[in-house]
């Protein structure tokens, strides 16, 4: 008992990043339990990512495999699998997309309750943890009163791990047999592709749903003609196909990282700011002083981008 | 065919919000329905002008103030709806597994073959009570879905789950299951007014936990909420205040000093 487990996240023979973060997430649960760290890695190459997470503050790595992608079914089954061999008191999963696929399945199956999207954990006799709520624009802490318990974490929040360790890797047999299996992954798409590569812009003028209606996005083009600037935008007005994919920052759009990046009328959620928080200055404008995109602005303008907009393109006419 | 879709009513904090005890004070939320579950609504509605036969199914988990959220997708095509509420769930601060066992209940007694909700609720964005659902009703399940085909005979669904970074993963995915709609999955309706008035005279069925045939113990959760708080803002960001004729100069002086405007 006292022990973590803590599962991989992976996608076309990559390691995501966020399976170096819940090393540390789980580590240092680990430390206020006094037990030791286990890391499940399921599907694919798994002894290359057990090369990969032979990492400091690991005492064991689990290897099951079994399959070559992510599929729900095997990863629920090998986590619920590895929880009753090894009898942990915490598991960690990501709240990635995969972690939404299959966390909230371990969770149930085990009867274990779940605190899911965490960007902070503590634990001292209970589990604590910290949440968001209202799209980022408070915090939260959780308590538990049971133990024990399943986690899934917020990437992006704790530091990843980066030192090597000569850590024990042990392979764990869960037989799978993905014909059986209710989902069953055909292949994968990009999406996105187009005539301009966010990606690549310096200067970002970034529209988000204060704009209202589409009619009204005239007035952003207006700037970006001005100023030469490159269109892109959160994700509602993609959604809403004023813009195609290709335009859109975020998690699940594209990541940018240009010199100067102006927000306007994006509150800045998590999804959001997981694509454009590298850029060098952030500048946002909208109506709401509490909007999260202050949090991580450079700079600020309070105001109604209606007014504020038509003056900045004035500047530069 | 029958259908269920999960709509919550979610809380969003005015502009202006002060926060008392460890939620954002009354007076300050306004509600609507949940914008995945806009998205699952319009699914469900699609698929029952598309086949015969098809019944959709709303179920909430609410007071009787969701009521109003509830006419909202009654009148975007839902044909009847269930609204889970008594004291004890009034009283109780439900999770995950407390809402899994509600939703579970409300399965039994309806026997879906398809079950659709949002990916999260915008309030306290969980995102985890549709595949939990799916695991203890035994149905199949996918995650994060905004491709969603159906051949006729409805007995598979191909869909498209949206991983990060521009990458979908195609999947096909037995049915009866449960999916977890996310928003850009299709383009939800505005209620017409002849929908907003035939959603008067629809059906809202309340269930109590004795009518799901659960007792207080359902709801119970060991994870209760402590403390809520506005985060601190690591930022220092410089501020322009005035005018929007006096923003948008200093605003373009910056733009000028970064370099990224020429002039
Ligand atoms: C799995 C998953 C993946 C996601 N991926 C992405 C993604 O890749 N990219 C993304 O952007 N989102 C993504 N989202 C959605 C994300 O959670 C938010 O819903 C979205 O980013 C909100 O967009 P927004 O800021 O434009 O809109 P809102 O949150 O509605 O914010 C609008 C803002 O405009 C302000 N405003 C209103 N009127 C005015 C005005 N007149 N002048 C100035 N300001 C005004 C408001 O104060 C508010 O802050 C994802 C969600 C999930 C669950």
């Amino acid at each position: 008992m006292s022990d973590v487990l803590a599962v991989a996240d992976h996608r076309r023979g990559e390691l995501r990043d966020v399976s170096l973060e819940i090393v540390r997430a789980g580590r240092e649960l680990a430390d206020d339990l006094g037990g030791d760290l286990h890391v499940a890695v399921i599907a694919g190459d798994v002894d290359a990512f057990a090369g990969r997470l032979s990492l400091e503050g690991v005492d064991a790595i689990h290897t099951v495999d079994a399959g070559e992608e992510f599929n729900h079914d095997l990863y629920a089954g090998a986590t619920t699998a590895l929880y009753e061999e090894l009898a942990p008191t915490a598991v960690l999963m990501p709240n990635s997309v995969n972690g939404l696929d299959y966390a909230p399945a371990v969770a149930n199956r085990l009867d274990l309750p779940l605190v899911s999207d965490a960007v902070g954990l503590s634990y001292d006799g209970g589990l604590e943890a910290t949440r968001e709520m209202y799209g980022s624009k408070v915090e939260t802490t959780v308590e538990l009163t049971e133990e024990p318990f399943a986690v899934t974490v917020r990437g992006g929040e704790w530091a990843a791990v980066e030192a090597d360790a000569d850590v024990p890797v042990e392979a764990f047999v869960y037989d799978f047999d993905e014909s059986a299996s209710g989902a069953r992954v055909q292949g994968f798409e990009e999406v996105g592709a187009g005539d301009v590569d966010i990606a690549e812009a310096e200067f970002l003028v970034s529209i988000g749903r204060g704009i209202e209606e589409e009619e009204n996005l005239e007035l952003i083009e207006e700037l970006v003609e001005a100023t030469g600037a490159t269109l892109s935008s959160s994700r509602p007005i993609v959604d809403n196909g004023w813009l195609p994919k290709n335009r859109q920052v975020g998690q699940s759009g594209k990541q940018v990282t240009p010199d100067v990046y102006l927000a306007i009328g994006i509150s800045g959620a998590v999804q959001h700011v997981a694509g454009m928080k590298g850029a060098e200055t952030i500048i946002a404008i909208n109506t709401d002083p509490n909007a999260p995109i202050f949090d991580i602005a450079d700079y600020g303008v309070v105001g109604d981008l209606f007014d504020v907009v038509p003056a900045l393109t004035e500047q530069f006419s | 065919m029958k259908i269920l879709v999960t709509v919550k009513e979610v809380a969003e904090p005015a502009d202006d919000f002060e926060i008392e005890g460890t939620d954002v004070g009354e007076q300050f939320l306004e509600y609507d329905l949940n914008e995945w579950d806009d998205y699952a609504v319009e699914a469900a509605v699609q698929l029952s002008e598309a086949y015969d036969d098809v019944e959709v199914v709303s179920a909430t988990i609410g007071p009787e103030r969701a009521e109003e959220t509830i006419r909202m997708a009654l009148a975007k095509g839902v044909d009847r709806s269930i609204r889970v509420w008594d004291d004890d769930v009034a009283a109780a601060e439900l999770d995950v597994a407390a809402k899994t066992r509600l939703f579970a209940a409300v399965v039994d007694e309806e026997e879906p073959d398809l079950v659709l909700s949002g990916v999260q609720a915008a309030d306290d964005g969980f995102g985890a009570t549709g595949v939990s659902l799916a695991d203890e009703i035994g149905f199949d399940w996918a995650a994060v879905v905004n491709d969603l085909q159906t051949e006729d005979d409805l007995e598979t669904a191909h869909v498209h789950r949206e991983l990060e970074g521009g990458i979908e993963e195609l999947t096909d995915v037995d049915l009866p299951a449960v999916l977890t709609i996310q928003t850009g999955l299709n383009e939800p309706r505005y209620a017409s007014l002849r929908g907003i008035r035939q959603a008067q005279s629809k059906e809202i069925a309340e269930f109590g936990l004795d009518d799901l045939g659960l007792d207080a113990d359902a709801v119970a959760s060991p994870i209760s909420r402590t403390a809520m708080y506005e985060p601190e803002t690591e930022s220092d960001a410089t501020y322009f205040d005035g005018s929007p004729e006096e923003q948008a100069e200093r605003l373009a002086d910056v733009l000028r000093d970064k370099g990224v405007v020429s002039e």
